[in-house]
């Protein structure tokens, strides 16, 4: 028997639930991938049921069906041209109104659908209480109670789904708006009949009046006097409120959302503050909030570096044992020599510097956002970034990057505009990550002193500050600010988390791997045909000269393009027998400033030419090579005025 | 008591105090640089003409017709600002102290027209402080315009004069009458419940003039203060 295949896509606003839902429906047979030619994630698994095959969608979680965002334009077109067989709207029941003026612009797109009133255990202790048959009826839209946290109502949601893709849509209520729009709107349909756009006709209509801009531009293409009239029309309806056409609209939309909302919700406030609710009140305290967040934060730093250098050691330790395997396998010649010193020493490098980080850094990092936190900590740090021309979500990479810069660079797509995107993406890559830390405290903190590791990660700071302020300058463009929900707190899903680690591991290795291997390897070859030492003394100009190193220090820093603490681990191999001590205090600092600073390793400009394109990656690599060069050579002349 | 000096000490309290919270009468001192004595003597009179509340330990915060002259005087002064700087080209360091002055004796009429004439400007040229919201019923600016070529004498005067929303106590309740910006962040706004009618409540704002966390249709939104400076409220009468 063949089984008959079906697609359905998950819809809703952020933090509804929508990605529990989805683990629920698919378990592990996910695929995350990206949307084509853009950089939001595109989430796909499947499931048999009843004898179908079905394809989940799981779309972005937006606010709206507008397009101030790319994800909001994707998931529309998505919707309307992809058609797929049913669409399920994730609805939070405790903030009803917002979530249904979501609904209703679904609805406008006329495919299938029915709702899941998700969120029912928090709702019910919020004292709101929701008549799901009353919803259903006046939405016309089958709905389904569901607590995804607990798998309750997910079968009936399979079900119900089926049901309508079988027996069809029962007839729907559309959203009215005031009569003066429905005028308007009719006239515009009537207008429309023989053009064929990919939305229906009164989604378009009422796109036009809104002056959406890919809606407006398809439609000028087709028939422009249209689109002559429709400005007509809207500015008739801006006259009439004396509001722009698009506040119109969303303001009516709004209301028929509330008009639904009251209808079928009754509201009880309990007398008591909820638990989430009292944690809100204490983690966004004026002061509270801030030293709980600080010491939480310091709490995670210090433990996952703690972690970090143990297994990092562990697995360094394990997997030097296969060198003599290697060695009897490939012999002691070049191949062999490239094999081990090349491919397996990279893979090693990436196995031992990046995972024990970054993993730990990704369980916290989802375990937070699950649970909401993160949103208050890009309240509490809104201000600060705004200092660098960024808002609060900013924090969040940044965070990201004292693991490891990669993560952090594909992280900031959670900026809005793509001048936030470069902006946070250039601040994050000066945050030092682990393998820069295991530069500060390898050489500075244990030859120099702790407090002077201590030094220049505050002046790591300053710099970012003042170099983020800069870029702020000189970008073209209007900052945008904040403007971001704050979700109830809620117990972050174990699943949730790990499956969110897992994808972003998987795609951390895919960008990364290749390169570091492939650099290794090279470099390794160019060692082996004795071209590093020729190389080393080209740039002896600014090693020795300017920055006052040894000449071989031309060769580490060449390295560390690859992985940064691997120009310390070098340096101390070529300094032998003496070891790193060789150095004076002053080189030491001068060269940790130089490795901290001079340029991205190689799979963190990977990640930024996928995230920002070459020239962007370019630009801001080729600054910070030249940056550090400069800084270097002033350390160097101040610190030997001082001593 | 001139009404210069009335106007002077209101700005002064209007723009000392943040989120509407008492201000201590040496912070006003210290801005005129005069002594604490003299400004507790004109506090008082402020007070009995009804333009503060004013109690020797908690200090002194504008009523709402002190409030309203205050915003107005601002007003006033910002467009000078606008108008020194953009059409006179005078110099930015300049625009301010010789804005103090004339503010006291632009009329309302010409405080209007000067709005129009440059375009309703948003900010000041030397510190791009917000300007304050005028007092014409009117939504949005373009609505001004419009109505000013068919007849203004329709028009009349708002009843209050709306705040931005970082105005606001913690714990208050507002009902949004406009908000400023471009295309992009009003729709943003709006689809985020936003919507010209709509009440909100400032549940909070952080410390170091960072964002503020407000109420509106059942959900908590957190609001860049640069945002909340754009979105006007008319302030509910605790």
């Amino acid at each position: 028997m063949t089984q008959k295949k079906l697609i359905i896509a998950l819809a809703g606003n952020a933090n509804v639930g929508k990605s529990v839902i989805f683990n629920y429906l698919t378990g592990l047979h996910q695929h995350i991938g990206n949307w084509p030619g853009k950089t939001i994630e595109k989430a796909e698994g499947t499931l048999n049921f009843k004898g179908y095959t079905i394809d989940v969608v799981d779309l972005p979680g937006i606010y709206s069906l507008s397009t101030y965002s790319l994800e909001e334009l994707v998931s529309r077109k998505y919707i309307a041209v992809e058609k797929p067989d049913l669409v399920i709207n994730v609805v939070d029941a405790s903030v009803l109104e917002r979530n249904l003026f979501f609904t209703l612009q679904l609805m406008e797109l006329e495919t299938p659908m029915i709702v899941a009133l998700n969120q029912l255990d928090i709702t019910k202790r919020k004292g709101i209480e929701i008549n799901t048959e009353k919803l259903e009826q006046l939405l016309g839209v089958p709905v389904v109670p569901t607590v995804a946290t607990k798998g309750t109502g997910i079968y009936e949601l399979l079900d119900k789904a089926i049901e309508v893709i079988e027996k069809g849509q029962p007839t729907r209520r559309e959203a009215k708006y005031g009569e003066e729009v429905e005028e308007r709107i009719t006239k515009i349909v009537m207008m429309l009949r023989g053009v064929h756009l990919y939305y229906p006709a009164r989604y378009v209509a009422i796109k036009l009046l809104e002056g959406d801009e890919e809606i407006t531009r398809e439609t000028d293409r087709l028939t422009p006097q249209i689109v002559g009239a429709t400005k007509e029309l809207a500015s008739e309806i801006e006259d009439l409120h004396g509001q722009p056409c698009s506040t119109v609209i969303t303001s009516e939309r709004y209301e028929a959302a509330g008009g639904v909302a009251r209808q079928a919700q009754k509201l009880v406030p309990p007398a008591k503050l909820t638990i989430e609710e009292k944690l809100h009140n204490i983690t966004t305290h004026k002061v509270g909030g801030y030293v709980i967040m600080t010491a939480s934060l310091l709490l995670i730093f210090f433990s996952i570096f703690t972690f970090g250098n143990y297994t990092s050691e562990i697995l360094g330790n394990f997997l030097e044992k296969l060198h003599p395997l290697s060695t009897s396998v490939f012999g002691n010649g070049i191949v062999g020599n490239l094999i081990w010193g090349g491919i397996a020493e990279g893979l090693i490098a990436g196995v031992t510097v990046a995972l024990p980080y970054i993993i730990p850094f990704y369980v916290v990092l989802y375990f937070l956002e699950d649970s909401g936190y993160l949103s208050r900590i890009a309240f509490l740090m809104d201000n600060a970034m705004h200092k660098i021309g960024l808002h609060g979500k900013a924090f969040i990479p940044m965070m990201l990057g004292y693991g490891c810069n990669v993560p952090a660079c594909l992280g900031c797509r959670i900026m809005e505009t793509e001048r936030e995107r470069t902006l946070a993406a250039f601040v994050t890559t000066l945050v030092p990550c682990a393998a820069r830390t295991v530069i500060i405290l390898g050489l500075v903190g244990r030859f120099v002193g702790i407090q002077w590791a201590l030094v220049l990660y505050v002046f790591d700071l300053f710099v970012i500050f003042a170099l983020g302020r800069l870029a702020f300058r000189l970008l073209p463009g209007e900052p945008s600010g904040l403007i971001m929900e704050m979700a109830e707190y809620r117990m972050p899903q174990l699943k949730t988390v790990v499956k969110e680690t897992w994808f972003k591991l998987v795609e951390f290795i895919k960008i990364a791997f290749p390169l570091i291997v492939v650099g290794s390897l090279v470099i390794k070859a160019a060692d082996i045909f004795g071209l590093l030492n020729p190389f080393a003394s080209l740039l002896s100009p600014i090693t020795v000269v300017w920055l006052g190193l040894p000449v071989i220090t031309g060769v580490t820093l060449i390295f560390g393009v690859l992985r940064k603490e691997l120009s310390l681990i070098l340096l101390a191999a070529l300094l032998a027998p003496i070891g790193l001590q060789a150095l004076t205090p002053v080189q030491m600092v001068v060269f940790t400033l130089v490795a901290m600073f001079y340029v991205p390793c190689v799979a963190t400009i990977s990640a930024l030419v996928r995230e920002l394109g070459r020239k962007k990656a370019l630009i801001i690599s080729l600054f910070e090579i030249a940056f550090a060069i400069v800084l270097g050579g002033v350390a160097l002349r101040l610190l030997t005025l001082f001593t | 008591m001139s009404s210069k000096s009335i106007e002077d000490y209101l700005k002064a309290i209007y723009l000392l105090s943040k989120n509407g919270k008492p201000i201590s009468t040496s912070e006003v001192a210290e801005h005129f640089k005069i002594a604490p004595a003299s400004v507790t003597e004109m506090m008082k009179k402020l007070a009995t003409k009804g333009y503060v509340k004013y109690s020797p330990y908690q200090g002194v915060n504008l009523t709402n017709k002190g409030s309203q002259v205050a915003q107005k005087v601002t007003r006033k002064h910002r467009l000078l600002e606008r108008f020194l700087h953009d059409v006179l080209r005078i110099k930015e360091n300049k625009v301010h102290s010789e804005a103090c002055e004339m503010e006291h004796a632009l009329s309302d009429e010409a405080e209007e027209s000067l709005c129009r004439f440059l375009k309703h400007p948003d900010r000041c040229p030397d510190d791009d402080k917000i300007i304050p919201a005028c007092d014409l019923p009117f939504s949005t600016c373009e609505e001004c315009i419009d109505l000013h070529k068919k007849d203004l004498e329709e028009s009349g005067k708002r009843e209050h004069v709306p705040l931005s929303i970082c105005q606001l106590k913690e714990g208050s309740r507002g009902r949004i009458s406009f908000i400023r910006g471009g295309h992009n962040v009003l729709q943003r706004l709006s689809d985020m419940g936003l919507t010209p009618g709509t009440e909100v409540t400032v549940v909070k704002s952080a410390p170091f003039h960072g964002p503020i966390e407000i109420l509106v249709r059942g959900s908590r939104l957190a609001l860049g203060r640069g945002v909340s400076e754009t979105i006007f409220v008319e302030a509910e009468k605790a």
